[in-house]
């Protein structure tokens, strides 16, 4: 700590040049950052999908409805513990922007199927008593601040072309940190009842909880050998791989995510190295002073790079706090990207590459000043 | 470590070195079989012409660089054999510098910039604080104490200079050409203090000079020509 002034001397000696590198790389964490989040809102599900879960859907695709009445068949499936289905309601609210996820559910189904939903046993109760009755999550809730016994009227282009009006009764939580708490669902049945004649008794997509996940493979072939060369075939796979599978219909998110920070953390690590192999430069004189003075080669090693990690560090450090706070004030898109947030370990991992940063950009000036013979470096004062 | 000093023996002994520079396939003589030996509480004026071998002296009594023959023994240890994280070592513990460019850090003030020398020791902030006022007080300039070297005028910078060479109280101080940059007033200054530290506080002074002005305040001048020892005087 005693050489902290002369190490932070230095790193002020050329304020605007500190300055403009240190926001080069504030700018290239921000970046990080909320890449990290979007990445997070696109692949973060796989990570929250439940081991012991099974997505059923239709073989061609997920478009395509799968009967209601496969339900019964699914449960009788050896290693099957229990069956809940769901279907894709893609409704807006007000206004085309305002959109999230609805689905309509088997309340007695759905919540044990999903834990990570916290719905408070009056409202459940309150739900399962009310035909119109729906549940949000907290998110959405506090997003347009709906409150219990609001009428809540949803326009879905899919399912007639008109409002559905719909009673809140429940506000769910998260169980987990970074559980989507943006979804609505409400009651099947009076989503079934007042649909076409022609769409009734078809369903979206199943979600299996099976007895022991270490046999879930086994059970994703029996589901699926149960309906091979019926009408509607199925394709059965874990929850994990069917929102990977989902998340991939953009294309490889962490690759492009990667790709992208790859090239911006390349051109800051040419622009940070470059201004601190400078301010070595000009200093040289300097280093064989205190080289003169008495410092040793393994200290001046360890000054120059304490101001590049500093650098980094600081830089990096304002980028992370700046994207957190950015990402902390959730979906900057109104509900396309209800997962939206910067994770503890990305955060780590920001830190993790602004050390290196700063590790990197330092060593070869480091290097140059440890070398420096004393007699050389004070004729060029 | 450094050997007990029989009563009057050398404090520096130089025997027998040789220091020569390879540019290209030319071998280029600095010093040739030099002889030279600096009693305790002397202040030593090393004279020449540039090119003489002054500096390169200078820099092999000090530890900044090695003979390529012959020995060089300061305070009864031979430093010619020390590795580089010894002379660093030795050089913290031993030697003083001043230079004729004052070399001041320009990000730090001028207690910080005597400080310096003191972080290499253990002494603790109050007692680094204590020795740094001493030494400023000693070239008086304990009123500009938290001024930055570009506010201080060239007197003042080397003044600053020279409680960096002696705030650690170095066995030997060694000053390459310290008046070289000043005027003649400020120069007579800093040659009053070099005289005061030699003669008040028992410092031994090796001083590189181009200036009789200046090496007629030694008590001994030794004229340096092609690297070799050409005249002596005596005060």
């Amino acid at each position: 700590m005693k050489f902290a002034h002369l190490i932070w001397g230095n790193l002020t000696r050329k304020k605007l040049r500190t300055t403009l590198t240190l926001l080069s790389i504030l700018v290239a964490f921000v970046l990080y950052g909320i890449l990290c989040a979007v990445k997070q809102a696109l692949i973060g599900g796989v990570e929250l999908a439940g081991a012991d879960r099974l997505v059923v859907r239709h073989k061609v695709s997920i478009i395509q409805l799968l009967p209601e009445s496969y339900q019964a068949r699914m449960e009788k499936i050896p290693g099957v513990a229990a069956v809940a289905h769901q279907t894709w309601f893609g409704g807006v609210y007000q206004d085309p922007k305002n959109f999230f996820m609805q689905s309509p559910v088997v309340p007695e189904d759905f919540m044990p199927m999903f834990p990570e939903f916290l719905l408070p046993p009056d409202q459940l109760k309150a739900w399962q008593q009310t035909r119109t009755g729906a549940i949000v999550g907290r998110n959405t809730a506090d997003r347009f601040k709906w409150k219990l016994g609001d009428k809540i009227p949803i326009m879905s282009p899919i399912w007639g072309q008109r409002n559905w009006e719909f009673d809140l009764v429940g506000i769910y939580d998260g169980a987990k940190k970074g559980t989507d708490t943006t979804p609505m669902f409400f009651r099947f049945d009076f989503f079934n009842e007042s649909r076409s004649e022609r769409a009734r008794g078809y369903v979206g997509w199943y979600a299996i909880r099976v007895k022991d996940p270490a046999a879930a493979a086994e059970v994703a072939k029996r589901v699926d050998a149960e309906f091979e060369n019926s009408p509607a075939e199925t394709r059965t796979e874990p929850e994990g791989a069917f929102v990977q599978g989902f998340a991939n219909q953009m294309g490889n998110i962490a690759l492009i995510v990667a790709s992208i920070l790859a090239a911006v953390f390349f051109t800051i690590l040419l622009v940070t190295g470059s201004t601190m192999s400078q301010a070595v430069r000009e200093r040289i004189g300097e280093l064989g002073v205190l080289k003169a003075i008495g410092f040793t080669n393994g200290q001046l090693l360890g000054f120059v790079l304490a101001e590049s990690c500093l650098l980094a560090l600081l830089g990096g450090g304002l980028g992370l706090g700046l994207a957190w706070l950015f990402a902390a004030r959730g979906d900057p898109t109104g509900g396309m990207l209800p997962l939206f947030h910067l994770s503890t370990g990305d955060l780590v991992t920001g830190v993790a590459i602004a050390l290196a940063l700063g590790l990197l950009t330092g060593i070869f000036p480091a290097l140059t000043a440890m070398r420096l013979r004393v007699a050389d470096a004070l004729r060029r004062m | 470590m450094s050997q007990p000093q029989p009563i009057g023996s050398p404090l520096v002994h130089i025997a027998g070195v040789e220091k020569y520079f390879q540019r290209g396939a030319e071998k280029i003589h600095v010093l040739a079989e030099l002889n030279l030996a600096v009693a305790p509480g002397e202040f030593l004026a090393l004279m020449g012409p540039s090119g003489s071998g002054k500096s390169t002296l200078l820099n092999l009594i000090g530890g900044l660089d090695r003979p390529t023959k012959g020995t060089v023994t300061v305070a009864g240890e031979r430093i010619d054999q020390l590795s580089d994280r010894q002379l660093a070592d030795w050089r913290a513990r031993h030697i003083g510098f001043v230079f004729q460019l004052y070399n001041l850090m320009p990000v730090l003030n001028a207690e910080r910039n005597v400080e310096l020398p003191l972080l290499l020791t253990h002494l603790n902030a109050a007692q680094r604080a204590q020795h740094v006022a001493a030494a400023l007080a000693l070239v008086g300039l304990s009123h500009r104490a938290k001024h930055f070297p570009r506010t201080l005028s060239g007197g003042e910078q080397q003044r600053v200079g020279i409680a960096r060479g002696i705030v650690t109280d170095p066995t030997l101080l060694l000053c390459d050409e310290p008046t070289g940059d000043l005027d003649r007033k400020a120069g007579d200054e800093i040659l009053d203090l070099l005289c005061a530290l030699n003669r008040e506080h028992g410092k031994t002074i090796v001083m590189v000079t181009h200036d009789p002005h200046a090496s007629a305040r030694a008590s001994r001048t030794v004229h340096l020509f092609k690297g070799q020892i050409t005249n002596e005087a005596v005060k």
